[in-house]
């Protein structure tokens, strides 16, 4: 056996490949749960490194950050630490669909990070390049690295991000390389082929980093931060820092005819890229070539820390030549004596099927390999770090021979994603966005803590400082909810108040409860007359006004959870051939024979598995079952 | 397991020249050419596909009977799987003996509706279409078969579908403010939204409203004819049913007991009663006839009420006015041809003018415009719509249906409270699930032993 030949050069529990987002969240829930754990990356250098955007959050995903942080993951308490600036997303809109966004120092982000991670027991980093996975008989034993070295592992997670084979293209220029021009690892790719894992090609973009001393600002529109800063982890009791601004400004015809003209120039357009992109993040030559109607597209300027001068230029990102990608930038109002400090480039690499692993994140077909984040085809750094802990927490589950952390979508964003991804699958790199959750009214930012946090206690992952802090809340909220009902406020002590916000004056009196049923009302316009109002903390308001404005809302979100709930329950056994079942058509058979799903609601979410095709599965799961109880 | 052959007589029961049995599934075939020698080959299966082939039946050596037979091969075939029909004799004996000889032989009686539910399962038919089958079976009339056809051709389906996708426009135009709130994009305004809700709720009020004839289609429309003793009730009876049937005589109060008829007045099923006269009466009969006049005068969908041209009001005929007024009814003002008696001032003072009709019955005079005029009840204003809307007559689509306007109107409602695009969207999604409960596109739990328990024997 030529595996037996190999010098160890270390005994794990759980091995991470790569040191990104995903890879950060597996090797700390998995230390932190007590295995012990070695992460990889090429270069310690770029340990939680943010190639793309300078933000963490956003609409949907703002909603992962709370519920990793929920769970006991990091990104949450790291962003808190790094923040420049932060941002309640749609505000206007209701509370299901608020999301928090923080645009981070990227440095400070990295570097804290990577504090905590060296300060984790039973964590070791270091820095290699993995070149195989070493599996024999369908059972993971470990990685080897460039150096030759075999480090025996019980569990691997891969968390590759845009690392494999990656290729990175500017106008015509095409050249192999990792993210943010760092080495690319161009050899794993063939030690899962070997291992029969399917392999698939996407691309991503970024748009140029520019030098903030040759922008004038003046022709721009400021963007500001909250006054009042809500962070983004549980157990972060306030943010005092003094904000960065960003700023906005216009594309305009000149600048579309400049591209226009070049746009047989753009890697995009050339042929060059055979990977699939994300149609929701399109570069700027694609916008414009797809709503050639629109005169002007909107850009954002954003600082990349407080120890630079580099500026991200969001909406601006292209594969065009570096000479047409300044020339079109000094057409833009503001960047006219632009100076361009990196160039905007595209970048292709490898990545599996996630249809191939389990809702676990696990591979169906390969024991103890898991695989999270970029290289499972997700985008963005918060969806990386949401399949990195689950990967990180059900690696230690796995050891530890317990049931693995599955959420389904009425639980977790978390749930949703990773059932999108393994039962779905999808074409392009994934985003989270809140129209991909269905039960959203449940699944709120302000509510990660309730839904999750006593998972994560369960699972050795989240501490007993957060635990306290959420039966702290949740006390709080029954004696708020009790006072309110009790609270009952005399007309003339409300009248005046009610008067001055348009709101019909009551008779007598009325109790709070009442009153903050009124959409027009609201504890902070009702401080002044609710004077025996205890202490109260933000979180708490929020989840007590919620509750009692959103009832009938609420309770029907709830009731469609249970139709869910019902074909989430109605579990399909591992071992039907489907292709037995003669009722399903082909497509169908198929894909259910790859897919294994769990229960008659997964299967019903297959795309090629029809209404009719569930119908013919629930008839024979019923006949199955009575056969059985005859027996 | 879903495919063992199943065997069914697919013809009513009772006399009649020809009688069908079908069989269906892998053994189909094999066990016909067990039983079936043609004339003129050796085996069933030597001839070609959906070919009728002349022979018989075999028992052991023994022919039970002279036939035609059919083989079709699977999946172009009503349940996607290997049919074979045999066309034999009607009347009981021998279709008995020929299903008996055909389960002897390998095939299973099949249960009520599973040449549906087959076809169903295998993707041939949605739900809707599935349901219609069964309807299409138990139809009344010519006119409760088109509903049937109609939706066995997927036309609620395509409805269904058309609404749906209305519903995802207005869902994909409030996501998009919602998932990138800082893009260049106008939010979807409460006024477009509710302008979108609008046209779904007219959609499915049609609906709604047209099912309501759908169910008079299937069910029949309980039809009572009312009226003092006397006055023609019995004969007008006759001449819609065009058969003596009831007893008619000069005497009032012939009419002792109820009678109940199916009849069609252009493809409309009635139910029609020809009651005892209303009136006080000491005699027992008549008194027990009186009081089940009322029953069915109470359950009534629709109410002939003849009054007599050639005699004045009376107290009776008050009462009777009084007691309709609410209700949806026709007056037919009979007799026309006698000296006229009655005061028509006092008719005009209680009763509608549209809903009156002159005629003397028993010339057959005025029929023709009654028949019109219950025409025109059940299909109101909806008759032109008839002919773009799929009438609906299943009691699970319309509940489903009316799920979705209730749903339908609190979205509208929270709309106009202005409640924040996430609520909105909880109300827009139940309009869509039970919408798609209809076609079978939102898959519900119970679903499939709900349809299946309502399905009959046969097709």
């Amino acid at each position: 056996m030529v595996k037996k030949m190999i010098r160890s050069a270390g005994k794990f529990d759980v091995i991470v490949i790569g040191a990104g987002h995903a890879g950060v969240e597996a090797a700390l829930a998995a230390a932190r749960m007590g295995a012990k754990t070695i992460m990889f990356s090429i270069n310690l250098d770029s340990v939680a490194m943010m190639p793309c955007n300078p933000s963490i959050g956003g609409t949907g995903k703002g909603h992962l950050v709370r519920e990793i942080d929920a769970l006991g993951g990091e990104m949450g308490l790291n962003i808190d630490r790094s923040m420049i600036q932060c941002k309640m997303l749609n505000k206007t809109k209701g509370p299901a669909v608020h999301s928090l966004r923080a645009q981070a120092d990227k440095n400070k982000y990295h570097s804290e990070m990577k504090r905590v991670i060296e300060n984790t027991d039973n964590l070791f980093l270091r820095q290699a390049e993995v070149t195989d996975i070493v599996i024999e008989n369908k059972q993971v034993l470990g990685i080897k690295t460039s150096t030759g070295s075999f480090f025996e592992g019980k569990t691997v997670v891969l968390a590759s991000g845009t690392y494999l084979g990656g290729k990175v293209f500017i106008g015509n220029s095409v050249f192999s390389s990792g993210p943010n021009g760092l080495a690319p690892a161009n050899k794993l790719t063939e030690s899962l082929l070997e291992n029969e894992i399917s392999i698939r090609r996407f691309k991503t973009g970024t748009p140029a980093r520019i030098n903030k001393r040759t922008i004038n600002f003046e022709k721009m529109i400021e963007q500001y931060g909250d006054s009042d800063i809500e962070p983004f982890s549980f157990l972060t009791e306030k943010i005092d820092i003094e904000q960065e601004l960003c700023w906005l400004s216009y594309t305009n015809t000149s600048t579309h005819n400049i591209i226009n003209q070049n746009i047989h120039l753009s890697a995009m357009f050339s042929g060059n890229i055979e990977g699939v992109g994300p149609r929701y993040c399109p570069s700027i030559e694609d916008k414009i070539y797809r709503f050639a109607d629109k005169d002007r597209h909107q850009l954002f300027i954003e600082p990349e820390g407080l120890d630079t001068n580099e500026m991200y230029v969001q909406g601006m990102s292209t594969s065009l030549p570096e000479e047409i990608q300044i020339e079109f930038m000094k057409s833009i109002p503001g960047l006219e004596d632009v100076e361009m400090m990196r160039p905007a480039y595209a970048i292709e690499y490898d990545c599996i099927d996630p249809l191939q692993l389990n809702l676990s994140l696990e591979f169906k077909d390969i024991n103890g390999l898991f695989s999270a984040g970029q290289s499972n085809g997700s985008s963005g750094y918060e969806e990386a770090a949401a399949q990195g802990l689950i990967a990180g927490i059900n690696a230690v589950q796995k050891i530890k021979n317990e049931e693995p952390l599955i959420l389904d979508r009425s639980e977790a964003y978390i749930g949703v994603l990773i059932d999108d991804l393994v039962t779905k699958g999808t074409d392009e790199p994934y985003r989270m966005m809140t129209s991909r959750s269905e039960y959203r009214l449940i699944l709120r930012q302000d509510n990660a803590d309730i839904r999750l946090t006593r998972k994560g206690f369960a699972l050795g992952l989240a501490s007993a400082l957060r635990l306290e802090k959420l039966e702290e809340k949740e006390k709080s909220m029954v004696l708020e909810m009790e006072r309110l009902k009790e609270t009952k406020i005399r007309a003339e002590f409300i009248n005046p108040v009610l008067e001055k916000l348009n709101s019909t004056v009551v008779k007598d009196s009325m109790t709070m409860l009442d009153l903050l049923k009124r959409p027009e009302l609201n504890y902070e316009n009702l401080a002044a007359i609710d004077i025996d109002r205890p202490e109260l903390n933000r979180d708490v308001m929020k989840e007590c006004e919620i509750q009692i404005k959103y009832t009938g809302y609420i309770s029907k979100q709830l009731a469609q959870i249970n139709k869910f709930k019902a074909l989430e329950n109605k579990y399909l056994p591992q071992n039907i051939d489907y292709s037995q079942i003669d009722g399903l058509r082909l497509e169908a058979r198929q894909k259910l024979n790859d897919i294994k799903p769990l229960s008659i609601g997964q299967a019903s979410r297959i795309s090629g598995v029809s209404p009719a095709d569930i119908s013919v599965l629930m008839v024979y799961i019923e006949q199955m079952r009575r056969t059985n109880s005859n027996v | 397991m879903l495919n063992d052959t199943i065997v069914a007589i697919s013809t009513a029961l009772g006399e009649s020249a020809i009688g069908i049995i079908r069989m269906s599934g892998e053994d189909a075939i094999r066990i016909a050419n067990d039983v079936f020698r043609p004339k003129s080959k050796e085996k069933l299966m030597d001839f070609r596909n959906k070919e009728l082939v002349y022979g018989h039946i075999y028992n052991d050596n023994k022919i039970i009977d002279e036939v035609f037979a059919v083989y079709m091969k699977a999946p172009f075939t009503y349940t996607r799987e290997d049919i074979v029909e045999i066309n034999c004799h009607g009347g009981i004996i021998p279709l008995n003996q020929i299903l008996k000889l055909l389960m002897k032989n390998g095939a299973r009686m099949a249960e009520p509706g599973e040449f549906t539910k087959r076809a169903f399962l295998s993707g041939r038919l949605d739900l809707a279409q599935a349901e219609s089958v069964m309807d299409l079976i138990s139809a009344k009339t010519p006119k409760g078969f088109d509903v049937a056809f109609n939706q066995l051709e997927g036309r609620l389906s395509l409805k269904v579908k058309e609404m749906r996708n209305e519903i995802v426009t207005i869902m994909a135009s409030i996501e998009v403010g919602i998932d990138y709130p800082e893009e260049d994009i106008e939010d979807v305004t409460f006024d477009e939204i509710k302008n979108h809700l609008e046209s779904i709720k007219n959609k499915i009020l049609d609906l709604i409203n047209n099912s309501q004839t759908g169910k008079v289609l299937r069910d029949g429309l309980n039809t009572v004819i009312v009226g003092k003793p006397n006055v023609g009730k019995s004969s007008l009876m006759n001449a819609l049913l065009r058969e003596a049937r009831a007893i008619v005589t000069d005497i009032p109060g012939t009419t002792r007991d109820v009678i109940e008829e199916h009849i069609n007045i252009k493809g409309i099923p009635l139910k029609i009663v020809d009651t005892a006269g209303i009136r006080d009466t000491d005699d027992i009969i008549e008194k027990m006839g009186v009081e089940r006049s009322k029953d069915y005068f109470n359950r009534a969908d629709l109410i002939i009420f003849v009054l007599n041209a050639a005699e004045e009001l009376t107290k009776d005929d008050i009462d009777i006015i009084d007691l309709i007024k609410d209700r949806n009814t026709i007056v037919l003002i009979n007799k026309t041809d006698l000296p006229q008696l009655i005061d028509m001032d006092v008719i005009n003072k209680y009763i509608r003018n549209d809903i009156i009709i002159r005629g003397a019955i028993t010339l057959e005079h005025g029929l023709d415009q009654l028949e019109d005029k219950i025409v025109e009840m059940v299909y109101g204003d909806k008759i032109k719509k008839i002919n773009e809307n799929p009438i609906i007559s299943n009691v699970r689509h319309i509940n489903a249906l009316e799920m979705a306007y209730e749903q339908t109107m609190d979205a509208i409602k929270s709309v106009e409270n202005k409640m924040p695009y996430d609520f909105i969207e909880v109300d827009i999604k139940n309009i869509y699930d039970y919408l798609g409960e209809i076609s079978g596109e939102t898959i519900e739990e119970d679903v499939i032993k709900k349809i299946f328990s309502n399905f009959c024997l046969g097709k």
